[in-house]
């Protein structure tokens, strides 16, 4: 009966269903597991939009090594990346970019806004090339403040995402 | 306005042979800019560098800002530079206003301004090692920069942002027992730094990827009006230390080192040579320095410009001659402040010098020329 | 106010600070003797068509009509060996209806010019309502006598929207492709807020 019902025009709509069922079944540790991979491979953008990729870059130094709580590693495609940290100012120039680069990645992905100028303007509240924060731009997880922040600060806005993911619903982007 | 768009947005005439190639915003090896290339097999034919990414109008909004309210935000363009970012915004100020640097201000401007430049430059070849794909080069200069950064948090209470430098000398004195600390962190550092010729400049893939790659010769470094250690990799003999020394430079032995290839192995070699002068300096300064006295002259609230004037300073910061013009007139804010940063001189440099070159010297190329694409936007 | 009418408007040079002088009759200030000997040379050369409008230690500062810039530009080159471009500012002065852009030039082929900065300026027509690249704002490019130019007045253009004829190249540079705007370093152009 089962087999009747199933063609191949239907079948990608039964095993999302059934992904759906199997999911309710085992929500709690399913959930769990694929949080738990995604929470330990937060792999960054390689997109640099200020000056507070400098201090993105001496979070990877050997004395802050960031690497060591699988977060932020040097990586180079978009395409497999999940996580984008907004280094600083956004420009108009730059903005269009930021938004296309975020549109290609592909699901879950988490963004952290680093620096003053992500979250409000910053110092560059007044200026007239710079966009007042990105929140008109992308979805925002965490704001990690400072100008620019301290290595350590940017590892604590990643490890309170990490904490979010954590607390966040697995089946969102089952 | 011109009707023509810009040569990446445009569409392009498919050519059978000729590509264009974006690099830039987002990819590894170009920073904060893009760079279009257009490149027949796997040699680029003609490079358009697109900067602006970064463009944040500092020249803009100086002129709504007082002369010390200024201090902040126009050091933000190199933030791990921004001693040398601010002197000779700092040095023109002092000349329209008509200030008097006290001695003991004018030694720490020179050691906070030469620790800053190790700091810039070890940031530089940490990126340059990365994009030669030489890991190690990226985790020595970034481990050993903190020691610096360390000495200057020290100094000035900030890690990268110091805003160090106002007006009439510097904001604080050192403090106490600095000169011991800084003396024995320096030593440390240079005999650090020493290591690097056997991991990088005398490694054979270093030198087989940079020798005779993106060479500048003498006339057209001249000629592109170059600066800093592209100018000097190139063979001419101009550091504005030695050449037009401010501050208390004229009493400090100042080594400027010059070599003759102009490729891309000297540039990337000058500012490592570069920094271990700049540790002679800091400890020639420490040296002379006079042991108590006041740092910084007391300027009244909002102060003004006597008139319309204009100056023009200039300083040697870790990429070139950072030269600040500024007008003045009667009033507490700029009339205009106009900063040429050697990131921005340097630039007209890369179509030059990657004509005919191969498209993966790019990255060797393209970061041996000094250049912070931030500063270059301002 | 242009930069012609500075000096009657600067008082005096503090004492403080005796190592800057200008050029201001009546004022017993010793000038500078290298600094002295460079502006008369180019005086002796245009004679009236340039202004010298202050010289200071290590700087020189010479104002010319916008026709006479390109011929002074090559005399600055070719025989007092002044070999590149440091930096081109534009300013923009409103009341006088002109925008002023400077050239600073330097020299490093010729040992006793590294010191000194000589500044070029001249000055370009001002338009109220801006066509930027089809107004009469424009000047000669400086660009084939001073290569290092080219960038440097590809952002004078989009910021004051001097159009530089002659120059190969007048794009865009720093500014977004979309902008439409007043060029935004012209004081008419406010930012918000203020």
């Amino acid at each position: 009966m089962l087999k009747d019902l199933i063609t191949p025009q239907n079948a990608n709509v039964f095993v999302g269903k059934l992904g759906d069922i199997l999911e309710k079944a085992i929500d709690k540790p399913l959930g769990y597991a694929i949080n738990w991979g995604r929470i330990w491979s937060l792999w960054p953008v390689h997109i640099e939009t200020a000056c507070c990729s400098v201090e993105f870059g001496a979070a990877s130094s050997p004395r802050y090594d960031v690497e060591r709580f699988g977060i932020i590693e040097a990586f180079g495609s978009l395409r497999q990346c999940d996580l984008i940290v907004v280094q600083g100012t956004i420009t108009r120039k730059m903005a269009p970019r930021l938004r296309l680069v975020y549109d290609q990645m592909p699901e879950p992905k988490y963004v952290i806004a680093m620096g003053a100028c992500a979250i409000t303007g910053g110092l560059y509240f007044d200026s007239y090339n710079v966009l007042p924060g990105i929140d008109g731009v992308l979805p925002v997880d965490v704001y990690v403040p400072g100008c620019p922040p301290r290595p350590e600060t940017l590892i604590q806005g990643c490890m309170l995402l990490q904490e979010k993911i954590k607390r966040m619903k697995a089946r969102k982007y089952v | 306005m011109n009707k023509e768009l810009p040569p990446g947005l445009a569409l392009q005439k498919v050519d059978e042979r000729i590509m264009t190639l974006n690099v830039g915003p987002q990819h590894p090896g170009s920073g904060h800019m893009r760079i279009i290339v257009q490149i027949d097999g796997d040699f680029i034919v003609a490079c358009d560098p697109d900067p602006g990414y970064v463009h944040r109008g500092e020249e803009k909004m100086a002129e709504y800002r007082n002369y010390i309210t200024n201090i902040p935000h126009l050091e933000r363009p190199v933030i791990h530079d921004s001693c040398n970012i601010l002197y000779p915004y700092v040095l023109g100020v002092e000349e329209i206003l008509g200030l008097e640097v006290p001695e003991r201000a004018k030694y720490i401007r020179v050691i906070a301004s030469e620790l800053n430049r190790c700091v810039y430059t070890m940031y530089w070849l940490a990126i340059y090692g990365i994009f030669l794909g030489h890991s190690t080069m990226f985790m020595w200069p970034a481990g050993d920069r903190e020691l610096l950064i360390d000495l200057l948090e020290k100094m000035t209470g900030a890690r990268v942002t110091h805003a160090h430098f106002v007006p009439g000398g510097v904001r604080n004195d050192l403090p106490p027992n600095f000169e011991d600390v800084c003396l024995r962190q320096v030593n440390y550092f240079e005999k650090r730094i020493k290591e690097y010729a056997a991991v990088f400049y005398d490694n054979p893939i270093l030198i087989a990827r940079t020798e005779n790659t993106g060479v500048l010769s003498r006339e057209d470094a001249i000629r592109l009006g170059t600066t800093g250690s592209v100018l000097r990799a190139s063979g001419v003999d101009y550091d504005l230390r030695k050449k037009e020394p401010y501050d208390v430079y004229e009493e400090l032995d100042v080594h400027s080192n010059v070599m003759k290839e102009g490729d891309s192995y000297a540039r990337s070699k000058i500012p490592w040579l570069d920094m271990m002068e700049s540790c002679n300096i800091i400890r020639q300064a420490l040296q002379k320095m006079p042991k108590s006295g006041s740092v910084r002259v007391k300027l009244k609230p909002n102060p003004k410009g006597k008139g319309f004037d204009s100056v023009y300073k200039r300083v040697e910061s870790g990429r070139g001659s950072l030269g600040c013009y500024i007008v003045s007139d009667a009033k507490p804010e700029p009339y205009r402040v106009k900063l040429s940063v050697g990131s921005f001189r340097n630039l007209i440099a890369l179509p030059y010098l990657l004509k005919g070159e191969k498209l993966g010297n790019m990255p060797a190329v393209y970061w041996s020329l000094n250049y912070w694409p931030v500063e270059a936007d301002r | 106010m242009s930069s012609d009418s500075n000096n009657e408007q600067i008082e005096t040079v503090s004492d403080a600070e005796p190592t800057s002088a200008n050029i201001s009759p009546g004022k017993e200030i010793e000038l500078p003797k290298f600094e002295k000997e460079l502006a008369d040379k180019i005086v002796e050369k245009f004679g009236t068509r340039i202004k010298v409008a202050f010289v200071k230690p290590d700087r020189v500062r010479i104002n010319v009509g916008r026709d006479d810039v390109k011929e002074v530009a090559e005399f600055l080159r070719d025989v007092l060996n002044f070999d590149h471009a440091e930096s081109v500012s534009g300013v923009d002065y409103p009341q006088d209806k002109e925008i002023e852009v400077v050239y600073h030039l330097g020299s490093y082929t010729d040992p006793s010019l590294s010191r000194q900065i000589l500044a070029l300026a001249t000055t370009a027509q001002r338009e109220e309502n801006p066509i930027p690249g089809n107004d009469a704002t424009r000047l000669p490019s400086l660009r084939e006598i001073f290569y290092s130019v080219e960038f440097h007045e590809r952002e004078i253009f989009e910021m004051f929207g001097v159009y530089f004829q002659g120059h190969p190249d007048n794009r865009r540079l720093l500014l977004p492709e979309d902008w439409a705007d007043l060029p935004p370093l012209r004081k008419d152009f406010a930012i918000k807020g203020r």
